[in-house]
């Protein structure tokens, strides 16, 4: 309640309520600079592909999230076609309609439809942590300033790693290769390490994903219709066979968005 | 590939990934009670990145051997839940290590 005197004179957000700019601001430091590396990585294999420096910026500038633009590359540089490029991406991202489901009853009520058409683009796996972990409801202001340095982060961190990546020895980038993947063993182990359902959905993703890889009888199938169906099949199995417990979401009040955000923390960091 | 194709190709990738990410935003006002539907979606980034990391990381570097040596590093460390970036880093250490050592050998 720092700038309680602007109440008068923001009627669209009705001042400090929701939380300030400079708030959100601070609070999305610390997701800038991890983005920083990831995005760097992205740059450089987006390059290493052969797309220009300004497709990758352009890319990640218009997309700001990780798994959905790596899986975009392989389409581009396979040329796969439009309609495979769309349903990869929906595929990839489904989790984020879930995060925009539970942020839109974080949001605060003054916040327009027009508002939430740009809070929902700026709505990441970190983002939408930090905002659902809030424990008032959260105002545009807030939201907002909450994406600043996460865009920056991710967008300065693409062009560093496509103009770099360019630099680098023939050595350094093959090694640079592995980094992404790397970063991927290091969200799912650790939690296939204390979830048998996520165990399972893991390996039968993997199990899949090889057989389509290695069985002639697949060598049609492109990887990005691969990695749908991987997705779908492993993740429905998952459903059927560990259903996840009911949330305290039935009561409806405060305590219920924090514990659907509580669950999606667990769920899907770090995309 | 021509830069009408590739900007085709960006604009087909942000529409989707807005629309996943507006959509439920404006239009349901009711939070997902359906149990499976929860479910799948909660699964749903696991299953992604399994499904993006294997096999592809065996082809990911300049070698079988040197993406196995990563492979390794990368998933000792994730067992024993170190941070993204140094399980990220490590592997590409040990992949830059296997391959000098490979063109030693080499001559």
């Amino acid at each position: 309640m720092t700038e309680a005197g602007q109440g008068s004179f923001a009627p669209r957000t009705g001042g400090t309520a929701g939380g300030s700019f400079t708030k959100g601001l601070r609070n999305g430091l610390p997701i800038g600079l991890g983005y920083l590396s990831v995005s760097f990585t992205f740059g450089i294999m987006a390059v290493a592909q052969g797309l220009p420096v300004w497709a990758a910026v352009l890319i990640s500038m218009t997309n700001l999230t990780s798994a959905g633009q790596f899986q975009g590359l392989d389409v581009i540089a396979a040329g796969g076609g439009l309609v495979e490029m769309a349903l990869t991406q929906l595929v990839i991202n489904l989790r984020y309609a879930l995060m925009s489901l539970s942020l839109s009853q974080k949001l605060d009520r003054r916040v327009t439809p027009a508002d939430r058409l740009g809070i929902s683009f700026f709505n990441t796996d970190e983002i939408f942590a930090v905002a659902s972990s809030q424990i008032d409801p959260i105002g545009r202001r807030f939201c907002y300033g909450l994406a600043v340095a996460p865009y920056i982060g991710w967008t300065g961190g693409t062009a560093l790693g496509a103009l770099a990546g360019s630099l680098l020895p023939a050595s350094v980038r093959s090694a640079l290769g592995i980094a992404i993947y790397g970063m991927f063993l290091a969200i799912f182990i650790p939690a296939a390490k204390k979830s048998r359902a996520v165990l399972a959905v893991v390996l039968t993703a993997v199990a899949l994903s090889c057989v389509f890889r290695w069985v002639p009888l697949f060598r049609g199938l492109s990887g990005g219709f691969a990695v749908i169906l991987c997705t779908v099949i492993a993740a429905a199995l998952g459903a059927v066979l560990f259903p996840v417990r009911d949330r305290p979401a039935e009561a409806g009040d405060k305590g219920a968005d924090e514990g659907s955000g509580q669950g999606l923390r667990e769920g899907g960091r770090t995309l | 590939m021509t830069t009408g194709k590739l900007l085709l190709y960006i604009a087909v990738m942000a529409v989707a990934t807005y629309l996943v990410r507006m959509l439920p935003m404006i239009l349901c006002k009711r939070k997902i009670r359906n149990r499976f539907i929860l479910s799948f979606l909660q699964y749903i980034p696991y299953a992604v990145l399994g499904a993006m990391t294997f096999p592809a990381i065996l082809y990911s570097t300049g070698s079988l051997w040197s993406a196995l040596a990563g492979l390794g590093a990368a998933a000792l460390l994730a067992w024993w839940e170190r941070d993204l970036l140094l399980v990220a880093v490590s592997a590409c250490g040990a992949v830059f290590l296997t391959e000098w050592i490979q063109r030693l050998i080499a001559g």
